[in-house]
């Protein structure tokens, strides 16, 4: 019989939702009453709109409870542990409960996260842990090859090179040292995936890297992370120091010839430094630039030795492609791509966080049934996927299935997994302008298109949102997208027009709206809206209150009006307004 | 100004824990910077000399990351977050809310030392956007109302 136990999830989202107060309240009760219930801190289980999450495990099985306050755990322990039934109102999964959230996804990568104790190397073998290790030791480096091409596994950093091939080129380079790198950069600004995965699951990437180490021919090998996630490093570093203990990194690897050491090497903020060449600079100590390939980093990599990078997510699948076999892998994916791919949901979605689904999955099954459809119902108009580089579709390409070929058809890409779902309160305009902010900014300014190109696009989209474009300057937009994907030197600027063309193309009447009438659709570009009080108003003052450029008066109980020179259309008034009197125009 | 926070003895402690060679200089100058909370100029001097490189290169090398600072930083650094999920969320208004609450833009410290603003991309809690991190604690959900009493309550633990 399992012993009772609770997880409780202690990833960023859950700390930040407020899982130290839950756990605090879960302790104290406990103490009162004197139970002395295991309590494990886990990473994230990926219902992230469920934060805080508590999970109580015993030998009935396994309850999930969500959005807990300190209030709820005391019922938790008074109701559930020491009650035995469970506490109901706060209960969203149960042997009698199932939870479509999760029976719609399929967790290789995820299978642990939430889990195991992140922390507890013991929980991670006794999962199946290192037993992907052992067998390539025991098969050999050619058959691990080998079994990574039949896996079909692609590189889940972007760009979607077959993982099997670059690691036969690491393998083919001839030289007296190797390197290994994971990539642990994450830059797209609205995914987290990989700090998912090194939140829980940090010992899967680490034998990943130990064996793509073992597979290559590798002695050293880094990680580079990010700097913004401190607890994903503290978490690698201890990792890395149980595997030494354990012996499955350090000389000798579990008495074989293999030799492989791991470094952490934080980065300082930059996002160009995801590109490998760029991350390679930075590792070596230099400004993050990326330079021209070949050669490729197979060839000619850090500190000039052949170098094979990995996303984190990649790194992740390969324990278990070895412990399974490829054959198990394939069986979800799509002809060209084995597998799953893990998407960071969020935006206008009503269940956001981190799923996991088979490549193939249609859009719609995720935003809709995983993600159960848009926030109040209201209408859905755009999935953004890939971030900077990636694009906007439209309600008609709902259908499509996520795999790295169709996706860039339709001009997005599949990217490293952010999927943010926008509503007819987003403006397109707006989204672009975003994204081509981001990227202009982070353009390392080495190659001129992408320095340059940038900026004059981001001029011509500021003209739009200020509703001072003109129909020749979408001509202009589109040349200058043209160029700077031909010419930039590196993926940043070769993609970096494709959140503007996506929208271009999906979206041309809302461009219109700016350009010909000078309207924002979704009333987003405030130098396009105006504000208004309407005879609603009451005249209870609370706008005038939280207008923060004293652009409202008016006598109490009686209408205000908005000095409209005075008003910068923040939106404030209409956000506190009781009566909802403040219209937008 | 120039020497303020800075003890050569110290850094040299510091600088003692990595190998004098190139590929160390980003990792001193995050430790130099959880030290001081910024570069000092003669901070980066000294670095400089312990890996045989130039000023210029330190210089080069510092101010091509966001990471690094130049300027001291307030007591508490308010980080608000402006990935994806956030922007489409309000984070425009979180950000304009604490600006006009605490007096200064992004990148900025207020005078009186308390907080330093700052811009970030995605801290990971996109589901509870739009987010902000203070001191490294984040705080989710947020609109004007809560933003305003998150801030005061850091002021108010002074
Ligand atoms: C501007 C830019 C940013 C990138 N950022 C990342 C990143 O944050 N993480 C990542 O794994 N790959 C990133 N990549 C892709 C890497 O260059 C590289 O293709 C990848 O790490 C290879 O690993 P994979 O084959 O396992 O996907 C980026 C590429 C570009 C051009
Ligand atoms: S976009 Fe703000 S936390 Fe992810």
């Amino acid at each position: 019989m399992p012993e009772t136990k609770i997880l409780i999830g202690y990833a960023s989202c859950g700390i930040a939702a407020g899982a130290s107060d839950v756990e605090r309240a879960l302790r104290s009760t406990m103490d009162e009453h004197g139970i002395d219930t295991i309590i494990r801190r886990v990473g994230c289980v990926g219902m992230c709109h469920n934060e805080p999450i508590v999970e109580l495990i015993d030998e009935k099985g396994h309850y999930t409870y969500g959005d807990l306050e300190a209030k709820d755990a005391v019922k938790i322990v008074t109701e559930h542990l020491l009650g035995g039934t469970p506490y109901e109102d706060k209960l969203i999964i149960s042997p009698e409960k199932q939870y479509d959230y999760f029976t719609k996804q399929k967790k290789i990568v995820l299978r642990n996260s939430g889990v195991i104790d992140p922390e507890d190397i013991e929980d991670y073998i006794a999962s199946g842990g290192y037993e992907g290790l052992k067998k390539a030791l025991e098969v050999g480096s050619d058959d691990v090859v080998e079994e990574i091409k039949k896996s079909k596994l692609r590189g889940r950093g972007g760009a979607g090179f077959p993982t099997g091939l670059k690691w036969q080129f690491a393998r083919d380079a001839k030289a007296d040292s190797k390197y290994v790198i994971c990539n642990a950069d994450e830059g797209d600004p609205g995914a987290f995936m990989d700090r998912s995965v090194l939140e829980g699951d940090p010992h899967a990437v680490l034998e990943g890297m130990i064996i793509c180490a073992f597979a290559v021919g590798a002695d050293k090998g880094y990680i580079y992370c990010r700097a913004e996630y401190p607890l994903a490093i503290r978490r690698l570093e201890i990792g890395i120091r149980q595997a030494e203990e354990k012996g499955f990194l350090g000389d000798n690897i579990l008495g074989s010839e293999h030799s492989f050491r791991i470094i952490i090497k934080e980065g300082a903020g930059a996002f160009v430094c995801g590109e490998e060449t760029a991350l390679m600079h930075s590792i070596e100590g230099g400004r993050g630039m990326p330079r021209p390939r070949p050669p490729f980093p197979a060839q000619k990599g850090l500190f000039g030795k052949p170098t094979n990078i990995n996303n984190v997510e990649t790194l992740a699948n390969i324990p278990y492609i070895l412990r399974e076999g490829a054959e198990k892998y394939t069986e979800c994916g799509t002809e060209r791509s084995g597998g799953t791919k893990v998407f960071a949901l969020a935006g206008k979605v009503k269940r956001g966080g981190l799923v996991e689904v088979p490549i193939g999955t249609p859009l719609k099954d995720i935003i809709y049934g995983i993600g159960d459809g848009i926030e109040g119902d209201r209408e859905f108009k755009a999935v953004q996927l890939g971030g900077p580089s990636g694009g906007c579709l439209p309600a008609e390409y709902l259908d499509t299935p996520v795999d790295y070929e169709t996706l860039t058809k339709a001009g997005a890409i599949m990217g490293s997994g952010g999927m943010i779902v926008m509503d007819e309160m987003d403006c397109m305009v707006n989204v672009a302008h975003y994204f081509l902010d981001f990227t202009q900014k982070e353009s390392c300014g080495k190659c001129t298109f992408c320095r340059v190109g940038t900026k004059r696009m981001l001029e011509i989209l500021e003209r739009f949102t200020h509703g001072n474009g003109t129909l020749d300057d979408i001509t202009t937009l589109e040349t200058l997208a043209s160029h700077i994907k031909a010419y930039s030197l590196c993926g940043l600027g070769q993609t970096a027009p494709n959140p503007v063309l996506t929208t271009l193309r999906y979206f041309q009447d809302e461009y219109l709206a700016h350009i010909d009438e000078g309207r924002c659709p979704a009333k987003v570009c405030r130098d396009l809206i105006t504000f208004t009080i309407t005879d609603t108003c009451v005249g209870c003052g609370l706008c005038m209150y939280e207008c923060s450029v004293d652009a409202i008066s008016g006598e109490k109980r009686s209408k205000h009006v908005i000095d409209q020179d005075e008003c910068i259309s923040c939106g404030a008034c209409g956000e506190v307004c009781p009566v909802s009197a403040v219209e937008v125009l | 100004m120039e020497d303020e926070n800075f003890n050569e003895d110290s850094l040299n402690e510091l600088l003692n824990d990595y190998p004098p060679e190139k590929s160390s200089l980003i990792p001193i100058l995050q430790a130099s910077q959880d030290k001081y909370g910024y570069l000092p100029r003669p901070v980066m001097k000294t670095i400089a000399k312990y890996l045989s490189i130039p000023v210029s290169t330190v210089h080069g090398v510092s101010t091509f990351y966001a990471q690094f600072r130049f300027e001291p930083i307030g007591k508490h650094v308010v980080k608000v977050c402006h990935g994806t999920a956030c922007h489409v969320k309000g984070a425009d208004k979180i950000n304009e809310t604490i600006e006009s609450k605490i007096g200064v833009k992004s990148g900025e410290t207020t005078e009186d030392g308390l907080f330093t603003l700052e811009r970030v991309a995605c801290i990971g809690c996109c589901s509870l956007a739009p987010v902000i991190m203070v001191d490294g604690t984040a705080h989710g959900n947020l609109d004007r109302k809560k933003v305003k009493k998150v801030i005061q309550s850091y002021r108010e633990g002074e």
